[in-house]
Parts: C-alpha cells; sequence; structure tokens
C-alpha cells in the first residue's frame, strides 16, 4: 500500500469516527428547532424543510401551545445552584489543594485518599440517607440543600486539579517573595495565585459543569419550581406526556449551551491538568 | 483569656496551618458524605420504611443483607452491573486508542479534531440518556427510519424493546459518552512520548506491530490507567443513562444494581433495605476505583522517570 493511499483510508476512518461523535448530539441540537410534525414525519424529512424557533416560544410560554412546563424557573435555579455551589468549591479547594501541594503533615496521604473515596460513592447511593437526613432538617426543595451537595461532590475533584496546578509552580518563587518581607498570606496571593489563576478557572468550569449536568441526586432531592434544576425539569417532558419530543430537543439545546461554551474555553487547561495531576501524581 | 489566646496561637502556628486549610473541605465531606454513609450503614440494619418512620428504630442485624443476597433480582442486576461495565470500560479503552493514533498520525486539522473529540464530554448523561432514547426509538428514532429508508429491515426493530437489543443500545450510549476521556488522555500520552526509542526500535529491525506492543503500548499505560480511574470515580452516571432510556426494563432486563436501588428505596419507599444494597453498590465502586488506582501506581513505578 502507498502512503498515499494509507494517508486516505486515515482519512475516511477519522471522518466516520467524527461523524459518529457529532451526529446524535447534532441531530438533538437540529430537532430543537424543528417543528413536531417534521420530527414525527414517516418516511423520515432528513433535510429539515422549515426551522422555527416555536418550540423554544413554547418550552418559554411565550407561544401558542402552552406547555406547563416552567423551564425559565428550571433554568434560573439551575444558574443559582450551579454558580453557588461553584464559588464555595473553588475557595475550599484552593485551600486544600494548596495545603498539599504546599505543605508536610501527618496523615497527608490519608487525608487524601479519604476525599477521593468520598468521590467515588455513587450519586444514588449517597442520595438514600441524604433524602432522609434532608428531609428531617427541612433541606428538601431547596437550593441550600442542593449547593450544599454539589459543594461537597466538587470538592475532591476541585482539590485534586487545583494540587496539580499549584505543583507546577516552583516552590522557591513563594519562598524569595518571602525573604523580600512578604508575608506568607502575600506571597500565596501576589506571586502564587495569579500563576495558577487560569488552572483555577479551569477547575472552576469542572465543577460547574458537573453540577449543571447533576441528576441522580437532584432528581430526588428537589419537588417543585423552587429548587428543579433543567436535567430534572427534562424528565417532566416524559412524565406528563407522551414524550414532546421537540421540546425535549429544545429544552436540550438550552442545557448543552453553557457546557457547550464553557467546555471550548478550558479545554486545553483541562487535558494539561487531568495528565498531570494522575502521571506525576 | 489566656485559653483564647494560647488556642489561638495554636491554630495560626506554621504546623497547624495545612489543617486549617483543609478544614473547610473536611466539614463539607463530613457534613455530606460521611455522616450520612454512617446514618445509611445503621438503617441498613433495620426495616426503616419511609411510610412507617418509627421502624428505623428497630435493630435486626444483618437480616436485609441476608434478604439481598439469597434474592436472585439483586444477583442477577449485580452481575449484569459488573458485566456491564468490564464490557464498556474495555471497549471504550480499546476505541480511545484506535482514536488516539489515528489522529496522532494526522498533521492537518489535528486541534480541530481533539476539539471535536471532547464534544460527548460536555454532554450531562441525562441528555446522553434522551439523545439516545431518541434516535433508538422504535417509532420516531431515526436509526429505524435510516435502516427502513435503505431498505436493510421491514420492520422496526424495537431497540429499547427487546432486553438484549436495549442493553447494546445502553452500552453504545454509555461508551458514546466516555470513549473520549481515554481518546484525549491517550492522545496527551503520544505527544508526550520521547521519539528516541522508537527509531532505536525502527534501526533495530522491529517491525510496525514489534514497536507498537513493546514501546508504546507500555509507555501509554499510565495514561490510560488515569483515564480507567478517572471513569471509575463517575461509573454510576450510567444510572442517568438507564433511567431515562429504558428505567431498568422492559421487565427487569436492563436493570442494573443503581436503578434497583432506586427502585426499592423511592419507589418502594424500603429504605432499609435500598440502603444494604446501596453499600453492595459504593463497595463495587470502590474496588474499581482501588484496582485502576493501583495499576496506575505500579505502571509509574515501570516507568520510573514520571517523577
Amino acid at each position: 500500500m502507498s502512503t498515499q493511499t494509507k494517508a486516505i483510508i486515515s482519512w475516511i476512518v477519522t471522518f466516520i469516527v467524527m461523524l459518529i461523535i457529532t451526529l446524535p448530539g447534532l441531530w438533538v441540537i437540529l430537532s430543537g428547532f424543528r417543528p413536531l410534525q417534521e420530527i414525527l414525519a414517516k418516511p423520515a424529512i432528513w433535510i429539515p424543510e422549515r426551522l422555527t424557533l416555536d418550540n423554544f416560544m413554547n418550552i418559554f410560554g411565550l407561544g401558542d401551545n402552552q406547555i406547563g412546563i416552567p423551564v425559565l424557573a428550571y433554568f434560573r435555579n439551575s444558574i443559582i445552584v450551579s454558580v453557588t455551589s461553584t464559588a464555595i468549591a473553588i475557595i475550599v479547594g484552593i485551600s486544600g489543594g494548596y495545603a498539599f501541594a504546599r505543605y508536610r503533615f501527618k496523615f497527608k496521604d490519608t487525608l487524601f485518599l479519604g476525599l477521593m473515596l468520598s468521590r467515588t460513592v455513587p450519586g444514588i447511593a449517597l442520595s438514600l440517607p441524604v433524602f432522609i437526613l434532608w428531609a428531617r432538617l427541612g433541606w428538601i426543595d431547596t437550593h441550600f440543600g442542593l449547593i450544599l451537595v454539589y459543594v461537597a461532590l466538587n470538592v475532591p475533584f476541585t482539590i485534586w486539579l487545583i494540587d496539580g496546578f499549584f505543583r507546577q509552580i516552583p516552590k522557591e518563587l513563594g519562598e524569595a517573595a518571602e525573604v523580600d518581607g512578604c508575608t506568607r498570606w502575600q506571597a500565596f496571593w501576589k506571586i502564587e495565585f495569579p500563576l495558577a489563576k487560569s488552572g483555577i478557572a479551569s477547575a472552576g468550569i469542572f465543577a460547574f459543569l458537573t453540577s449543571w449536568n447533576e441528576f441522580a441526586l437532584a432528581s430526588n432531592l428537589t419537588r417543585s419550581t423552587n429548587s428543579k434544576t433543567l436535567p430534572v425539569g427534562l424528565t417532566d417532558f416524559i412524565a406528563q406526556f407522551t414524550t414532546d419530543w421537540a421540546g425535549m430537543s429544545a429544552m436540550a439545546f438550552i442545557i448543552i449551551v453553557p457546557a457547550l461554551i464553557l467546555t471550548f474555553l478550558v479545554q486545553k487547561h483541562l487535558i494539561a491538568g487531568l495528565t498531570f495531576g494522575g502521571v506525576k501524581g | 483569656m489566656s485559653v483564647l489566646t494560647n488556642l489561638k496561637r495554636k491554630m495560626f502556628s506554621e504546623q497547624a496551618t495545612p489543617y486549617m486549610l483543609l478544614l473547610p473541605a473536611v466539614i463539607m465531606i463530613l457534613i455530606v458524605v460521611l455522616v450520612p454513609l454512617l446514618f445509611s450503614l445503621w438503617t441498613s440494619f433495620t426495616p426503616y420504611k419511609l411510610t412507617r418512620p418509627d421502624t428505623i428504630w428497630k435493630f435486626v442485624g444483618l437480616r436485609n443483607y441476608q434478604r439481598i443476597f439469597s434474592d436472585w433480582d439483586f444477583w442477577v442486576a449485580f452481575g449484569r452491573t459488573v458485566f456491564f461495565l468490564a464490557v464498556v470500560i474495555n471497549l471504550e479503552f480499546m476505541l480511545g486508542l484506535g482514536i488516539a493514533l489515528l489522529i496522532n498520525k494526522i498533521t492537518w486539522g489535528q486541534r480541530t479534531m481533539r476539539t471535536i473529540m471532547m464534544f460527548p464530554m460536555m454532554f450531562s448523561p441525562i441528555l446522553v440518556g434522551f439523545q439516545f432514547k431518541f434516535i433508538f426509538n422504535d417509532n420516531v428514532g431515526i436509526l429505524n427510519n435510516a435502516l427502513q429508508g435503505l431498505g436493510i429491515t421491514e420492520q422496526a426493530i424495537p431497540w429499547l424493546v427487546d432486553g438484549w437489543l436495549a442493553m447494546g443500545a445502553i452500552a453504545f450510549a454509555e461508551i458514546w459518552m466516555s470513549t473520549s476521556i481515554f481518546a484525549i488522555l491517550l492522545l496527551a500520552g503520544l505527544f508526550a512520548m520521547p521519539k528516541d526509542p522508537l527509531e532505536a526500535a525502527q534501526v533495530d529491525g522491529c517491525n510496525a506491530w514489534q514497536t507498537f506492543r513493546h514501546i508504546t503500548l507500555p509507555f501509554l499505560m499510565p495514561f490510560a490507567y488515569i483515564a480507567m480511574t478517572i471513569r471509575s470515580l463517575d461509573v454510576a452516571r450510567a444510572y442517568d443513562v438507564v433511567d431515562t432510556m429504558t428505567g431498568g426494563g422492559p421487565a427487569a432486563r436492563t436493570e442494573l444494581l443503581w436503578t434497583l436501588i432506586a427502585r426499592t428505596g423511592y419507589d418502594s419507599a424500603n429504605m432499609g433495605m435500598a440502603n444494604a444494597m446501596a453499600y453492595v453498590s459504593i463497595l463495587l465502586s470502590i474496588a474499581f476505583t482501588y484496582y485502576f488506582f493501583s495499576k496506575l501506581v505500579a505502571a509509574r513505578r515501570y516507568m520510573g522517570g514520571a517523577q
């Protein structure tokens, strides 16, 4: 086989692989912009004949078809819960990550292992006791209850990533600043934090995405428009109707857009963070 | 007053700093994970039902565990879960390796490919479930539409109704969702790989397969184990996918451990029993993570220089 045919074959295979990766998601996104009749048509209409924003108008209650799903409230809940839990997880993560990266102390490895193991608990298994306890404390169906859970869910991974980023910064930089008369806090805040900033940002986005996408816990800890998030709201379409595919696709689009933008922003840091944290352990 | 200043001095001493820095994280984990897990350990020894709150004080020892271990449905779900994970993670590794090698070869548009590869990572598991429920739907799904349009089948194939087909569809969704983690990390491994050993192997007369088998693959394994460790941290995400696609049905033929727990705990309100099952699932997750992590540590040691 000549090198040229080899190159062509690898291009074709790559193309097919990329198609399989992108097509299912794009099909759903596209369906969000198509009228229901066209989605359900038999035989299938492959090339969209008409694109419309009706599905979005409908799920936000602006269109002709009133569907009783308060997407706007779900969206608000998702934003509040994800942003708050991310902000807290980042602060807790910086503090914990810095401790692991810069200090030697007793039980360091045990603590690290314990934190990581807490992350392995399956969401649905954790949801059972949390559900019972939160019910007694009156935290079911509140933002606070969900935010608390998401912070704990995100902290181990945030610490892991941030620890990795701090470790890439030479210790000597902070030490030099201290010799020059900075306090430890100033050395951290003026020297080390700015250097780790982009890494911390990507850890934050990772935490945000986890909260934004979480389902197993949210579906059991939320009840109503008070706190239901978008992923939980998505299942409303199945429960209340014989699956409204057009509305669901439109809502899927709303869930995916923020995730899409954020992931593109940090992809480079994300890969670096995961690799560094793991290999250099 | 002197006690207080003494305490203050201790809290802000150099030795105490790391503990103080870690305190918020530990408190968080304590409230949300550790205390609830201790509580659920207790309830797993009681016949606690949500409908009868006083049953929480009745200690029945290991009865729930005895009952689930002699329950055939539980073992079927357990076996299916382990089998499912083994198949899915292996396939993800192999496909991820294939994709990484492919993209590594391509010189033009490599960056774009890598970005496209991350596409599934942005999808919430619940969205992945919905998306493939839509695609595999026997009536309106594009897969059946395409197959029928091309004349491959006359009848609509009941993808999510037949037990085996449904399991396959779920596995496909799982693999679609998680292969990119492997591909991305293995690609990072390929980029980091030194060129000298490859050239040396060529000089020594190794063919392409031998070079791959004895040089590239051992170098990539730590990266594969990182991917597997990360992956094993959230294997239970499959719950979201299964819950949307089939809900464990038809007739429990796609029931995984996690959907069984949800059904026992929330639908039947049988919390004591569900918590006993949940403990089995927690141990399973820890076992998976521990296994891959120890492999990672071993591979790192084998690589030696990685520190």
